[in-house]
């Protein structure tokens, strides 16, 4: 057993990233043994499971770390350089790159001169999810306060040792010197080197002036690219365990309704008696199998034979919206200001606009499917796995088990991108469950089917929305009213196992009609927005998309300012900007416009009879905080239905941009992603289950129809830094919507816009 | 008992221990443990999983073990020396050129789709050191990315397209290929401060 740990620690060793260098890992734990109080930094890349539990159960029952210690978020070494803990976990974004630069930037060291280890439920502060764009937003005050607190620490220590006040010391890469005392100097590590700091933090050290910053608003690369391209990045995918087995789950292909799951009307073990080295596991109606080898495993899930009992009581996919509309519904009224009803009357409302409008189930279908290892033993567990949120997943996962949090340690790889919440968090579940029941350390991987199939996808949505302007093309009156259901609750797998009922999350932010998305860039002095909760338990069970729902939104209203635009025979963008106060929402409306050279017109005026016709769509979009906006140049062929979307730009403003290439980066994803969304993406279901199983079924968009893009970052130095992955995906949605308008003179009133689709509504006009 | 199966993978020959029906993908990533390819969806659809079989891109998700058998078969990992041999260069090089152009654009998002539009880029390349805007496009179009990174891989492309023109000045040029290049530059990027 000892010579395969080894021979795991040094392929993990030898593969990790550079920025997740194992020896800090290591001198983490020394470190903190060495400070005697608190001993609970491991990490995988330098010990295995098998040491760890070696040390006994209460070892792992240690609280996760303080936040109030300084000692929590960084080390300073000896040989100059630092660890940064980190809580946010890397998506692709960029993000823990951009960290660093903050720390760096707040220390003065050199950026070569900090580096961090994984997301670590014994070792990382819990900051909370990754999620709504929230690492640079709330991940860099905390690590700028810390790296302040650190820096006066030092100076204090730096001032007794050179024999000098703190107010003539200078910092450069770690080096502390006199001002104007040339030799006279110490290093951060001849300091501390490797000891405890042993203090609060206080919230009170001073922060460096935004004019002084080199390193935060620079564009040092990512340091995750190079071991990626090179093939020695370690994905959650390539993380092996010794004595581990190989896992997959049998499941209906395709999901039911939620509420109802899925039943087991018969299973027939002898079925892969062919398949000797596999076991069938079953707890519940949850069904897997494993074996040593990894294709017995697939094969045993491929040739089990099983029944299912799954209800007939979904509307289907085609009949989804009318279904939805039908509901008896939990209202709510999310936003009123002034008098809506007064101000669609006749005499205050030159011109109205309406109309109701569709939009999907939509996938994150990541691209490498979800999966994760356990080792589940009698009274601990660690769990490796992709979730953005490793402390909620150890929640859940010891409920699962009968355990306290405590008991079990989650550690974070990265998978592929995920978008949001995709199947993490059940297939964490489901390599615990496995685990449990085969009495070793299993390895579960997802198939394409599993996790295009069993996603948690983002909600469909019918919206109906009014708006009115005067006969000055000022706005007077909004009306949002949106149908959809909330999040799933209770993932598949515990539902499964444990016949734990159906539940959703309770209504909230990103759930509900979006007054930030719905007419809330725009100045409009009556607006009421409502909110229609479906009963989800009927549906499909989703989860927050990239942008929840505001795709839809702005599809919704964005089409619907466009036909006031051409009511009032006004170029869209002037529309728009006359009606806009807020410096930050014309910032990313004129970088558009001005990027894309702008040719002012209304909207579906130059409209022909050519078969092959061009327009072009300009449209705001946000998720809760930045600002975003977008324009999109799209061809129509006219008897084919196809649409063709030629070049979109697209502009984020988030406040100060740590690293505006990384946000470049995001905002051309985001153009292509939303591209995909509107073009391609729909998830199909029958009345019985989802069909939509892999890239045939679910297509996404690909190089041939790629667009070309323009991203703009509008940097703020004056601002705090808010998210910037999301915000540039609804203003896409709406731009591509209204630039379809603009080519055919048609609203399209349901998303994707597939040529089928396209030539009904080409035809009905 | 017969003769196990044998395969050269990135110049080294290697036994093979599993069934003969196994994919090559779980040879590579569960016996040589090599993280270059990597499941992504099993049948074929997606370019996860691609390596180059004796210099021809294929789907080792879907591509028996026992198909390969004593075939040359090359993986992210061994682009470089790959390279090397193909331009007959004395030593390999730290990467390959595209390896090298991605790193330079900055294209990758998660990176999981990479190994898969790498090794399909560097097949392109050694067929055409001069691909078109469309060419690329068709070439690279059985490859999924979900993070949309498209546009960068293609700047990438060309980049290292470039790079390998530079290093080998032999290459043979058109006035049109230099026009659809030039016309079809993915996309700009600006920082505004406002």
């Amino acid at each position: 057993m000892s010579a395969r740990s080894s021979e795991a620690i040094k392929s993990a060793s030898k593969s990790s990233p550079r920025s997740e260098r194992p020896s800090r890992a290591i001198d983490r734990r020394d470190f903190l043994k060495a400070g005697g109080a608190l001993i609970v930094g491991f990490s995988s890349a330098g010990m295995m499971a098998d040491k760890l539990f070696a040390q006994g159960p209460p070892f792992m029952r240690m609280p996760g770390p303080d936040p109030r210690q300084l000692d929590t978020w960084l080390a300073v070494h000896s040989d100059n350089t630092a660890t940064v803990y980190i809580g946010y976990v890397e998506l692709g974004q960029g993000s823990t790159t951009s960290l660093l630069q903050v720390s760096a930037e707040e220390l003065d060291f050199d950026l070569s001169q900090v580096s961090t280890v994984r997301v670590d439920t014994s070792i990382s502060p819990n900051q909370g999810g990754t999620y709504s764009s929230s690492a640079i937003a709330r991940g860099s005050p905390a690590i700028r306060q810390a790296a302040a607190e650190a820096r006066q620490v030092l100076l204090k220590m730096a001032s007794q040792r050179l024999g000098a006040p703190v107010e003539q010391l200078t910092v450069a890469k770690g080096v502390v010197s006199v001002i104007g005392a040339s030799g006279k100097s110490v290093t951060y590590g001849e300091l501390i080197g490797d000891k405890r700091f042993d203090v609060e933090i206080t919230g009170k050290a001073p922060l460096k002036p935004v004019a002084e910053y080199t390193l935060v608003g620079s564009r040092p690369p990512r340091n995750d690219i190079p071991a990626k391209v090179r093939g020695t990045f370690t994905y959650l995918q390539h993380v092996r365990l010794p004595g581990m087995l190989h896992g997959r789950i049998v499941r209906p292909r395709g999901q039911g309704a939620y509420g109802a799951g899925a039943k087991v009307k018969s299973l027939d073990e002898t079925s892969i008696a062919h398949i000797p080295a596999a076991r069938v596991l079953r707890k519940g109606d949850f069904v897997g199998v494993v074996a040593p080898r990894e294709w017995d495993a697939v094969r045993a899930a491929r040739d089990l034979k099983i029944e299912w009992d799954m209800p007939a009581t979904l509307p289907g996919s085609d009949d989804v919206y009318a279904a939805m509309r039908a509901e008896q519904t939990v209202d709510r009224v999310v936003l009123q200001r002034g008098d809506v009803a007064t101000a669609f009357s006749a005499a205050n409302a030159a011109h109205t606009a309406s109309g109701t409008y569709h939009g999907p189930y939509q996938a994150h279908a990541c691209f490498g499917p979800n999966g994760a290892l356990a080792d589940v033993r009698a009274d601990s567990a660690l769990l490796i796995c992709s979730s953005q949120d490793v402390y909620t997943t150890r929640g859940t996962v010891a409920r699962l088990l009968g355990m306290k949090p405590e008991q079990v340690r989650a550690e974070y790889y990265e998978g592929s991108g995920t978008y949001g919440h995709s199947c993490y968090d059940d297939s964490a579940q489901a390599a615990a469950i496995l685990s449990q029941l085969a009495g070793k350390p299993v390895r579960l991987q997802f198939m394409r089917w599993d996790e295009h199939g069993w996603d948690p996808y983002g909600a469909a949505h019918v919206g109906e929305v009014r708006i009115a302007a005067d006969a000055n093309g000022k706005l007077v009156a909004y009306q949002y009213d949106g149908w959809q259901h909330n999040w799933a609750a209770v993932e598949s797998s515990e539902q499964l196992a444990l016949g734990t009922p159906a539940a959703e999350w309770r209504l909230g932010m990103a759930q509900q009609v979006n007054p930030s998305q719905c007419g809330g860039m725009y100045d409009i002095p009556n607006i009421k927005l409502i909110n229609h909760q479906v009963d989800g338990l009927k549906y499909l069970k989703a989860a927050w998309l990239r942008s929840p729902l505001d795709l839809a939104f702005s599809f919704a209203s964005e089409q619907t300012l466009d036909e006031l635009a051409r009511m009032l025979r006004m170029d869209a963008y002037a529309f728009r900007r006359m009606n806009i106060a807020n410096e930050r929402w014309r910032g990313v409306l004129d970088a558009v416009a001005e990027a894309s050279k702008w040719v002012p017109r209304p909207p579906a005026s130059r409209v022909s009879d050519a078969k092959i016709v061009q327009g072009h769509g300009i449209a705001l979009g946000t998720h809760l905080t930045s600002y975003g906006g977008a324009v999109a140049e799209v061809e129509v062929n006219k008897e084919t239905g196809a649409v063709a979307v030629k070049h979109l730009y697209g502009a984020i403003d988030a406040g100060l941009a740590v690293n505006p290439a990384f946000i470049e980066n995001q905002i051309s994803g985001q153009l292509v992603q939303a591209a995909s969304r509107m073009l391609l993406e729909e998830v199909t279901f029958n009345k019985t289950n989802v069909t939509s199983l892999d890239w045939n079924s679910y297509p996404i968009l690909r190089f041939e129809e790629c667009p070309k893009v323009t991203p703009i970052c509008v940097q703020r130095l004056d601002q705090r830094s808010t998210g910037a992955g999301e915000e540039v995906m609804a203003a896409t949605a709406g731009a591509i919507a209204c630039a379809f308008f603009d080519a055919t003179g048609v609203r399209m009133t349901e998303f994707p816009l597939t040529p089928k689709r396209v030539l009904a509504a080409l035809r009905k006009s | 008992m017969a003769s196990k199966l044998k395969l050269r993978v990135n110049g080294v020959t290697r036994e093979v221990d599993s069934a003969p029906d196994t994919p090559l993908l779980y040879v590579l990533t569960d016996e040589m443990h090599l993280q270059g390819p990597r499941f992504g969806c099993g049948l074929s659809q997606c370019g996860s999983c691609s390596v180059l079989l004796d210099g021809a891109e294929i789907r080792s998700c879907v591509t028996p073990v026992s198909a390969v058998n004593g075939k040359s078969v090359t993986t992210l990992e061994g682009l470089p020396q790959w390279y090397a041999e193909q331009k007959t260069l004395a030593k390999a090089p730290e990467l390959h050129p595209i390896q090298q152009a991605v790193i330079d654009e900055q294209a990758v998002q998660c990176g999981y789709c990479y190994n898969g539009l790498i090794v399909k880029a560097a097949e392109l390349l050694s067929k055409n050191t001069r691909p078109s805007d469309r060419q690329i496009r068709e070439a690279m179009n059985g490859h999924l990315c979900r993070c949309g990174t498209y546009p960068r891989m293609m700047r990438a492309i060309r980049r290292a397209s470039e790079m390998m023109r530079d290093a080998h000045s032999g290459a043979e040029t058109t006035a049109a290929d230099e026009t659809e290049l030039a016309a079809n530059a993915t996309g700009d990027s600006a920082e505004v401060a406002r």
